[in-house]
C-alpha cells in the first residue's frame, strides 16, 4: 500500500511540470508584460533592472525554471500590483475558499447521496422521476443567477443572511455554498443514482438478503460499498474544481477566495499573480486527485491486494474484527 | 408471531416445507411472463427433493419464492403459500422474514461468480449470517465462521482473504459455507454444481450429504443433471413450464416414468452401455412462459399427444400413494410410454 501512494505522488511531478509549463508559456504569451503597467512608477534604469531581475530578458523557460525553483521554496514572485508576495496573496484568501469549498462539496453529499439512492431503489418511480428532474434543473440553473435569486430572496426581502462577504461566520457561507452545492449536486445525484442501479439488482445483493441482512443495511452497507468508486470520483473532481475558486459564485457573493483574486488579477494584467493562482489550483487539484486514488484502493479490495503482500493482509484483515467490534 | 402464524404450527408438523397451488408471475409492459404455475410440493425433514428440468421451467423462480425473494418488480407471486415449518413464508412481516431467511431457510445460489460480495472478506460474509441470527458478537462470528469455511475443506486462514482471490469451486464453498451457517432446516440448493468441474462436482456433492446426515437438513435440490438426482435425491419432481409434471420418489420417477417428458429426458441421456448409440434429443423447445397453450405444455413435442391434450386443461392424477403425474392421457387405462419399468441399479 505505501508502494502504490509513492507511486501516485511520483507520478504527480510529471502532471504538475506539465501543466504548469503550459500555463505558464500561455500566458508568457500574452502581448505586454507587467513592466508595461507599472512602467509609470518607476524610472527607466529602475525598469532595466526589473526587466533583469524578472528574467524578460531571457528565454521563457529559463523563468519558468526560475519559476519553479522558487515555487518549490513558496516563492510565487511579487505582485507589482497589490506589492506583496502572491504567496502571501494565496494563503490569504485559501481559507475562505477552503471554507465555501468545503461546505458546497458537504452540501451536495448530504442531498445528493441519499436521493441517488432513494431514486435507485425506487427506479422508475414518480420519486425516481421528480428527483431526476430536480437534478436537471440543478444541472441546467447557472450559477450567477441561482445566486442572485438566492440574495434577492433571502438577503433583500428576507433579510435572513447577508448578500456578500465572509464576514459573518457559517451564515455568510449558507448562500454561496448552496449556490455551489446545488451545480454539483446534480451531477452527483445522477451518478448515485445510475451506480447504484448497476449494483441493487446484483447477485450479491441477492445473497444477502437471502442471509437475513435488513433492507437498511443492505442498502447501506453491501450496495454503497459497491457503488462508491464512481461516486468518490466524482466527488474528487467536483473538490478540485470549487478549490480553484469558483470564479462566478465568489464574484456575485462578493467572497474573498482565490476565484475573485484570480479575476481581480486578470483585469489588472497581474500576470505573476495569474499565474500563481492557476498553478496553485493545479497543485490543489492533484493533491485531491492523490487523496482519491488512495481512497479508491481502500474501498476496493481488488485494488488494494495488487499492492499488498498476502501475509500482511492477512495480518491486517485479522485484526479488523476486534477494531470493527469497539468501533459500533 | 401473529395469531395466524401460530394457528399454522401443527404440533406434529412433519412437513420442513409446504408449497400449495404458488403462483409466480413476471408481469412486463407488454407481456407477463408466467413462471410458475400453480404448483405444489411437500418435503418431510431430512430429505432431498431433486426439482428437476430444462432452463427457464420455473425451477429458480419457485426456490426464491420460498424465500419471498421474488424481485418485485417486476416479480408478482399471484397466490398460494408457502410454508416452512408451519409459517408462511408470503405473510410475514418483513422483520420475521429476515429472521427466517438464513436461519430456518437458506439458499445456495446458482452463479459463485457474482454471488459473493467483491468488497468484503469471505469469513466477513459467512460471519454476518452467523452474527444477525446468533446475537454473537463479531469476534465470536469470525471464529465460528472460519470452522465453517474448514467444514467445506477450505483452510480457515484464508477467512482474511476477498472473493476475487478464490477459484470458481472455492467460491461455491464460500457460498455453500455462507448458507450452511445457521443450520438452516431447509436449504435450497440452485444448481449448486454446474458452474464446477466433474472433479469438484463430487466433492461439493459428497460435502451437501454428509452435511445432511449431520444436520438433518432438509433440501430441494434443483438441478438438470438425472446422475445427480439419482445419486443424492430421495425425492423427485419434474418442471416443465412452470408446472410440475411428475413428482414422486426417486423410484418411482426413475423406474416407474410416467410422463412422457420425463421420458424424454430419460432418453436424452447418453447409454454409457451402448456408446456408439446416437442421443435422442426431445425435438423442439419449451413454449413461450409469455403465452402459455391452454393445454398441455408438453403436447406439441409429445410423441403420444392426442388432439384433446392441446385443448383440454392438465390435471395431476395419483399412480401411486407417492408417485403423481400431470397428463391426460392416462385417463385411458390402457396408455402406456415406451419407457416401461426399467430397473437401474
Amino acid at each position: 500500500m505505501t508502494k502504490y501512494i509513492f507511486k501516485r505522488i511520483l507520478m504527480l511531478i510529471p502532471v504538475i511540470i506539465g501543466v504548469s509549463l503550459l500555463i505558464f508559456i500561455m500566458l508568457d504569451l500574452a502581448p505586454g508584460t507587467v513592466l508595461d503597467i507599472i512602467a509609470n512608477d518607476y524610472s527607466p534604469e529602475q525598469l532595466e533592472e526589473l526587466r533583469h531581475q524578472l528574467g524578460y530578458d531571457r528565454s521563457v523557460f529559463y523563468r519558468y525554471g526560475k519559476y519553479m525553483w522558487d515555487l518549490v521554496h513558496g516563492d510565487l514572485g511579487i505582485s507589482y500590483i497589490y506589492k506583496t508576495p502572491v504567496w502571501d496573496l494565496y494563503m490569504q484568501r485559501l481559507p475562505s475558499t477552503l471554507k465555501l469549498a468545503g461546505a458546497s462539496v458537504l452540501v451536495s453529499i448530504l442531498l445528493s447521496i441519499p436521493l441517488g439512492i432513494l431514486a435507485a431503489r425506487k427506479h422508475g418511480s414518480i420519486t425516481d422521476n421528480v428527483s431526476m428532474v430536480a437534478a436537471l434543473l440543478g444541472l441546467s440553473m447557472p450559477n450567477f443567477w441561482l445566486g442572485l435569486m438566492l440574495i434577492i430572496l433571502f438577503s433583500l426581502n428576507l433579510g435572513w443572511f447577508p448578500s456578500s462577504g465572509d464576514t459573518e461566520g457559517i451564515k455568510s457561507l449558507i448562500l454561496p455554498a448552496i449556490t455551489i452545492g446545488t451545480g454539483l449536486m446534480a451531477t452527483l445525484t445522477r451518478t448515485t443514482r445510475s451506480s447504484m442501479l448497476d449494483v441493487i439488482r446484483s447477485d450479491y445483493l441477492r445473497t444477502a438478503r437471502a442471509k437475513g441482512v435488513p433492507e437498511k443495511a443492505v442498502i447501506r452497507k453491501h450496495a454503497l460499498k459497491n457503488a462508491l468508486i464512481p461516486i468518490i470520483t466524482v466527488i474528487g473532481t467536483q473538490m478540485g474544481r470549487t478549490l480553484g475558486g469558483s470564479v462566478v459564485t465568489e464574484n456575485v457573493f462578493s467572497w474573498p477566495g482565490i476565484g475573485r483574486l484570480t479575476i481581480e488579477a486578470v483585469k489588472q494584467r497581474d500576470t505573476i499573480t495569474v499565474t500563481g493562482c492557476i498553478i496553485m489550483s493545479v497543485i490543489m487539484i492533484s493533491i485531491i486527485q492523490l487523496i482519491v486514488d488512495i481512497a479508491y484502493a481502500f474501498v476496493d479490495p481488488r485494488l488494494k491486494s495488487q499492492y499488498s503482500t498476502a501475509s500482511k493482509r492477512r495480518k491486517r484483515i485479522g485484526r479488523t474484527p476486534e477494531v470493527r467490534a469497539n468501533g459500533t | 408471531m401473529n395469531a395466524e402464524n401460530r394457528e399454522n404450527l401443527r404440533p406434529d408438523q412433519e412437513n420442513v416445507l409446504e408449497i400449495d397451488h404458488l403462483t409466480v408471475h413476471y408481469v412486463l409492459e407488454d407481456e407477463t411472463v408466467e413462471a410458475v404455475n400453480d404448483i405444489s410440493i411437500q418435503l418431510k425433514k431430512g430429505k432431498i427433493m431433486g426439482l428437476v428440468g430444462e432452463t427457464g421451467a420455473g425451477k429458480t423462480s419457485t426456490a426464491l419464492a420460498v424465500l419471498n425473494l421474488i424481485p418485485d418488480p417486476p416479480g408478482v407471486i399471484r397466490s398460494g403459500r408457502v410454508l416452512i415449518n408451519g409459517r408462511d413464508m408470503l405473510k410475514l412481516s418483513k422483520k420475521e422474514l429476515e429472521e427466517v431467511r438464513g436461519s430456518e431457510v437458506s439458499m445456495i445460489f446458482q452463479d459463485p461468480m457474482t454471488s459473493l460480495n467483491p468488497v468484503f472478506t469471505v469469513g466477513e460474509q459467512i460471519a454476518e449470517s452467523i452474527r444477525l441470527h446468533e446475537k454473537c458478537d463479531q469476534k465470536k462470528a469470525m471464529e465460528r465462521a472460519e470452522e465453517m469455511l474448514s467444514l467445506v475443506g477450505i483452510p480457515p486462514e484464508r477467512a482474511a482473504e476477498y472473493p476475487h482471490q478464490f477459484s470458481g469451486g472455492m467460491k461455491q464453498r464460500v457460498v455453500i459455507a455462507i448458507a450452511l451457517a445457521c443450520n438452516p432446516h431447509l436449504l435450497l440448493a440452485d444448481e449448486p454444481t454446474t458452474a464446477l468441474d466433474v472433479t469438484i462436482q463430487a466433492q461439493v456433492l459428497d460435502l451437501m450429504v454428509n452435511l445432511k446426515q449431520k444436520m438433518n437438513t432438509s433440501m430441494i435440490f434443483i438441478t438438470h443433471d438425472l446422475g445427480i438426482v439419482a445419486e443424492i435425491c430421495d425425492e423427485v419432481a419434474v418442471m416443465y413450464a412452470g408446472r410440475i409434471i411428475e413428482r414422486g420418489t426417486l423410484d418411482d420417477i426413475f423406474n416407474h416414468t410416467r410422463h412422457p417428458y420425463t421420458e424424454g429426458l430419460f432418453n436424452s441421456l447418453p447409454d454409457i452401455d451402448n456408446r456408439t448409440a446416437e442421443l435422442k434429443p426431445i425435438p423442439g423447445l419449451m413454449p413461450d412462459p409469455t403465452m402459455l397453450p391452454k393445454g398441455c405444455a408438453f403436447a406439441p413435442r409429445c410423441p403420444y399427444a392426442r388432439p384433446e391434450c392441446i385443448e383440454t386443461p392438465q390435471k395431476e392424477q395419483a399412480v401411486s400413494d407417492t408417485h403423481f403425474v400431470m397428463c391426460s392421457a392416462y385417463q385411458d387405462p390402457s396408455f402406456r410410454i415406451q419407457r416401461q419399468e426399467v430397473f437401474y441399479e
